[in-house]
């Protein structure tokens, strides 16, 4: 039973594996690599189903854009140049990994303002807290002048 | 820092997320703005649906401002808009033409005859190669282009009454204000 189990998450693991190439027959024996194109269509964001790939959806569009994303690379275009094929037609919202640039600055760098201003606070945090424990271990000159007659006139007991 | 400042904070931060959430709400995921505008309309020819032995290009509908609007008999929400699309052709505002988008000759003909036919004239894009050039993801779709072949403004769903009013018809009598 457990060796059955164990069996099924394996299967269960490979699964996504044998589904992210697509449903097209395509012939990888010429110059274009199938990780290549693999590689590429995982990149690329289907249009109608929005949260999958080209590679995942099962949609009528996505079926046209591998068709598509195939004939370009058979005709020698290189990964950039299918992509920028792709992106004069549908905008940046095809790639996956956003480009860089004014409108997209808050998403790219926002997480390390973010990060950088939770640093600062932190630093900012311990300094304080150093600083007050390090106050309240100082003693003031009322309370150096009992500890003083506490220990007689500064002589310990205990070393006579 | 004042302490109440310090306070005030979180609740700042708070309203601010808030804010910014309730911004989403309102914004279709499935509006795509399309790099297409302001550019020169993808050139195509493609045989006429009515009649394949004519080809038809974008230099057909050059020349004046007009409306390409993509569609298919297999789209449901064709359907819907259809009726807009005749009332649009009927007031005589603007030029429709159409873009037939991975269908059957038939039943498109067969459609027009149905329903009306609201258009000048229908390229017919078998394969969806045209669509792809015109970044088509969901039909129905609506350019409006420009005299000179400009694609001004897109609407990515069906066209309803209150679109046309308040979208469509404005855009369109500016562009044919315009000079040129």
């Amino acid at each position: 039973m457990k060796a059955l189990r164990s069996l099924f998450m394996v299967c269960l693991c490979l699964l996504p594996a044998a589904v992210t190439a697509g449903t097209e027959m395509f012939d990888f024996s010429g110059n274009v690599g199938k990780d290549r194109y693999t590689d590429l269509i995982v990149e690329l964001r289907c249009l109608v189903c929005q949260n999958q790939s080209l590679a995942d959806s099962d949609a009528e569009l996505a079926h046209d854009l591998r068709v598509e994303v195939y004939e370009l690379m058979q005709q020698g275009k290189t990964d950039q140049e299918v992509v920028d094929y792709l992106v004069a037609r549908y905008g940046d919202f095809v790639l996956y990994k956003p480009p860089v640039k004014p409108s997209t600055y808050l998403l790219w760098y926002g997480p390390f303002v973010l990060l950088a201003l939770g640093l600062a606070l932190l630093v900012k945090n311990i300094r304080q807290r150093d600083r007050q424990r390090r106050a309240e271990a100082d003693l003031s000159q009322e309370e150096q002048a009992r500890l003083k007659t506490l220990l007689g006139d500064g002589d310990g007991e205990n070393r006579s | 820092m004042p302490r109440f400042v310090r306070y005030l904070l979180p609740l700042l931060l708070f309203l601010a997320m808030a804010g910014l959430l309730y911004r989403g709400l309102s914004i279709d995921p499935r509006h795509v703005p399309s790099p297409l505008i302001g550019k020169a309309a993808p050139a195509f020819s493609l045989t006429k649906l009515e009649d394949p032995s004519v080809t038809i290009s974008d230099a057909d509908f050059r020349g004046q401002v007009s409306l390409f609007n993509v569609w298919a008999t297999w789209c449901v929400s064709c359907r819907a808009e259809h009726q807009v699309l005749m009332a649009l052709a009927n007031s005589g505002e603007v030029a429709i033409y159409g873009l037939n988008y991975k269908d059957k000759r038939p039943a498109a003909l067969r459609w027009l005859q149905q329903f009306g036919d609201p258009y000048l004239a229908n390229a017919f894009d078998a394969d969806g190669r045209v669509g792809i050039d015109w970044g088509v993801y969901g039909t129905p779709e609506t350019f409006i282009v420009d005299r000179q072949g400009v694609i001004r403004h897109k609407h990515t769903g069906p066209l309803t009454r209150d679109i046309v009013q308040q979208e469509i018809l404005p855009l369109v009598r500016q562009l044919k204000a315009e000079q040129g």
